[in-house]
């Protein structure tokens, strides 16, 4: 139990190491949700094994929270990284390859793509309401 | 020992919160990258929580893991959304 938890506290203390070491928005990103998912998951599940083997507590909160964290950090940083892609922030200058803008000028969508983006963004909302 | 160790491991996330804010207020990050720590701050808030309610042995604070996960992921969501299309919930039904 308690080498769960000291292992979720290296795991997340590392992570945050990463987290100033590292160049780059995707990176770091890289960085900080394997924290949210690996770290925490081990801390949660260590409070779940002490409130089940000392107090013979079988916690259905703590249950769900493990459930829903191991559910939405990854969804979260996903959704992060993709926003910051569409949105145009640099890679880092060590970065060697960039796949997905190599896909998107194979298919002959790049132009398009980012056209597109700038557009729907400014375009006036006259939807109807109600 | 068991007490000391977990009083460790509570000031060891306070580190990792520490630098995740000097991350968020330093001048030349940029807004995904707050976003982004925003997230993984809310994430070891629940690490905390749970330390903590090891620590006092009660199961009092464990509505607020939940709370803070909800929290976080719907601020997370919403926050990308609005920096890829500059608004957050749509308004157009017939596209």
């Amino acid at each position: 139990m308690l080498l769960l938890v000291l292992f979720g506290t290296a795991v997340t203390l590392i992570s945050s190491l990463g987290v100033i070491r590292l160049p780059d928005v995707y990176t770091r990103a890289h960085a900080a949700t394997k924290a949210a998912t690996l770290g925490i998951l081990c801390i949660l599940l260590g409070a779940f094994i002490h409130f089940m083997f000392v107090h013979r507590i079988v916690s259905v909160r703590l249950l769900l929270g493990i459930v829903f964290v191991f559910l939405t950090a990854p969804v979260a940083g996903h959704m992060i990284i993709r926003s910051a892609r569409r949105s145009g922030v640099p890679m880092a200058g060590i970065s060697v390859r960039d796949a997905l803008k190599e896909d998107l000028e194979k298919a002959g969508d790049w132009q398009n793509h980012s056209e597109n983006g700038g557009a729907e963004a400014l375009r006036p909302k006259s939807g109807p309401d109600r | 020992m068991f007490d000391a160790l977990l009083l460790l491991c509570l000031f060891c996330l306070a580190v990792s919160i520490a630098v995740a804010l000097f991350r968020i207020f330093r001048r030349s990050s940029t807004l995904s990258d707050r976003v982004l720590l925003i997230d993984s701050l809310s994430f070891i808030m629940i690490g905390m929580v749970a330390i903590l309610s090891i620590y006092l042995d009660t199961v009092a604070f464990l509505e607020a893991i939940l709370l803070i996960g909800i929290l976080a992921f719907l601020g997370t969501v919403a926050l990308s959304r609005f920096i890829e299309r500059g608004y957050v919930i749509e308004r157009k039904r017939d596209r």
